[in-house]
């Protein structure tokens, strides 16, 4: 999918028996339980996630939980709740349909829909390492959206552990 | 001293480990060769008792202890800093102290 393509819809169950789907705003994030560069940018997301409240916010996690039962759909809602819930939904891709029509490479993936189409796609900062970076592309790019500007860095580089495919 | 980096191509922490690793042995004045070990299926992984990419081990031995609970396959490896902070790497400071142990 390029920036400016026609973002798939879809419907997804997440960790607390909802179902979740992008509208209007939105930010997919292709996540996952066991990857350290998910982990590490977490926080972050999370936080940028309660700071834009008018975003919607879904995690995604597309691993084939077969080889990688870390990432089952059992263990996300253990981690849910050990975390004593999260700002966005953790959905889990069981078919990783979603994660292919996205094409989706790594965890994390991070795709910001506006008007129905991709507007940013890419890492959500420069460096796993810093938390200083506080998502700062991610951020840029939802304000750019936000009003109604394209995203002067429209894409970057996804960085993480490649999706976990079957 | 026998010094083996263990890498499975999945994952792109490998550079970030080996230029910490080259580091490490040249801040110590350790001249050795690495060995870079690829790791390309599950199976190898079992055979290596490989917990994820990277590893790092000296004289055969992990300079971090796995979680008992890693399986043996192709992941990236999670790691925890010093400062508390999960990592794709190791410490600096871990494998410090494991070239000088």
């Amino acid at each position: 999918m390029k920036i400016g393509d026609e973002a798939p819809g879809f419907s997804l169950p997440a960790t607390d028996g909802t179902e979740h789907g992008p509208d209007g705003v939105t930010v997919v994030v292709f996540t996952c339980n066991h990857c350290p560069y998910a982990l590490a940018w977490h926080d972050r997301l999370l936080q940028v996630a309660r700071d834009y409240p008018q975003v919607r916010f879904l995690a995604v996690n597309p691993n084939d939980a077969e080889r990688y039962p870390a990432d089952s759909f059992d263990a996300m809602k253990e981690r849910v709740q050990a975390d004593g819930g999260w700002p966005l939904p953790y959905l889990h891709d069981e078919s990783q349909d979603v994660a292919r029509a996205y094409g989706a490479q790594t965890t994390p993936d991070v795709f910001v829909l506006g008007g129905g189409t991709l507007r940013y796609r890419g890492a959500p900062d420069a460096n796993y390492r810093d938390e200083s970076e506080n998502a700062a592309w991610l951020r840029e790019a939802l304000d750019a959206v936000l009003a109604g500007e394209e995203p002067a860095r429209p894409e970057t580089q996804p960085v993480g552990c490649s999706v976990k495919w079957r | 001293m026998r010094v083996e980096l263990l890498w499975w191509e999945g994952c792109p922490s490998t550079p970030e480990a080996l230029g910490d690793l080259r580091r490490v042995l040249r801040e110590e004045g350790v001249d050795v060769d690495i060995e870079m070990v690829e790791v390309q299926s599950d199976e190898d992984a079992r055979r290596a008792r490989f917990p994820g990419s990277p590893t790092i081990r000296i004289d055969g031995e992990d300079i971090v202890d796995p979680e008992e609970t890693e399986p043996f396959s192709l992941t990236c490896r999670v790691y925890r800093l010093r400062d508390g902070r999960t990592s794709p790497t190791p410490d600096l400071e871990d494998i410090r102290e494991a070239v000088n142990r």
